[in-house]
């Protein structure tokens, strides 16, 4: 099981910024090991932000987004104590969640 | 929180929800099924014409309304870990997708902008050499985009 994300979700005006950040490989399957084996494709595939039942940020990537990936995006209609929940699907199926409350600007 | 039906319906949270609306035509389609398959056709491209083609485009268009911001560089020392901001100006933007034009496959990562959420994503993506980088934003069924030129120093496609 891959280690939580860590997100930051603070208001800025009548928005909620939304910083978050992974941990997963991102693995290309293009790199060879010490052996010279194809290190096989390993990489987050779907992501979706939900907050109070809604989505509010979806993503597809492919193999190309960095390294414990990041993102940062915003949007309206949040609160502070509010939670925002962020899942992501790898090309493997493992899935993660992770929450935080948003917080004052 | 107290979500009433309708906003229920316009957020399209809900599996049966969200089929009956698509059904009823209330939401656009890559709305409804936001969550549902990965797009490997797009993914496996290896052009950025066939990236457009794959996403559901004719063709695209430059536009002055997608704009690369800060911390985009124009040179990235490590392309393993290369900043890109894009925001859209152009009215009822649906998608953005960074592309990049000499990696493996073209296309990096696509986000569709939801009913509440700003036409602008922060992301790092890998580069392998210097490259072109596309902004692709989906607006009302047509296509536009911004290009800029990123040098990388090392790559970020090797170890």
């Amino acid at each position: 099981m891959a280690d939580p994300m860590r997100i930051r979700a603070q208001i800025a005006g009548d928005k909620v910024e939304v910083r978050v950040l992974m941990s997963h490989e991102m693995e290309t399957g293009q790199r060879r090991d010490n052996n010279g084996n194809i290190v096989p494709a390993w990489f987050i595939q779907n992501v979706t932000v939900n907050h109070g039942g809604r989505t509010v940020m979806s993503a597809q990537w492919g193999p190309a987004v960095a390294k414990n990936p990041f993102v940062h995006f915003r949007f309206s209609g949040g609160k502070v104590g509010e939670r925002v929940s962020v899942t992501w699907t790898d090309n493997r199926g493992d899935k993660r969640t992770d929450e935080a409350a948003i917080i004052a600007g | 929180m107290n979500t009433s039906r309708r906003e229920v319906l316009k957020a399209g949270g809900g599996m049966t929800v969200m089929a009956l609306a698509a059904g009823a035509g209330l939401l656009r389609p890559e709305q409804a099924f936001a969550q549902v398959a990965w797009n490997k056709t797009a993914f496996d491209t290896k052009s950025f014409a066939d990236t457009v083609k794959a996403l559901g485009g004719a063709s695209a268009s430059e536009n002055q309304g997608v704009r690369f911001a800060s911390p985009t560089p124009d040179i990235a020392e490590n392309g393993a870990l290369v900043p890109v901001t894009v925001t859209s100006s152009i009215p009822n933007t649906e998608s953005i997708a960074i592309l990049v034009d000499k990696n493996p496959n073209t296309l990096a990562a696509n986000f569709t902008i939801l009913p509440g959420m700003d036409p602008f994503i922060s992301t790092r993506v890998k580069m392998g050499q210097t490259s072109d980088v596309y902004a692709l934003v989906k607006a009302d069924g047509r296509y536009y985009y911004a290009k800029k030129e990123i040098k990388v120093t090392i790559g970020g496609c090797g170890g």
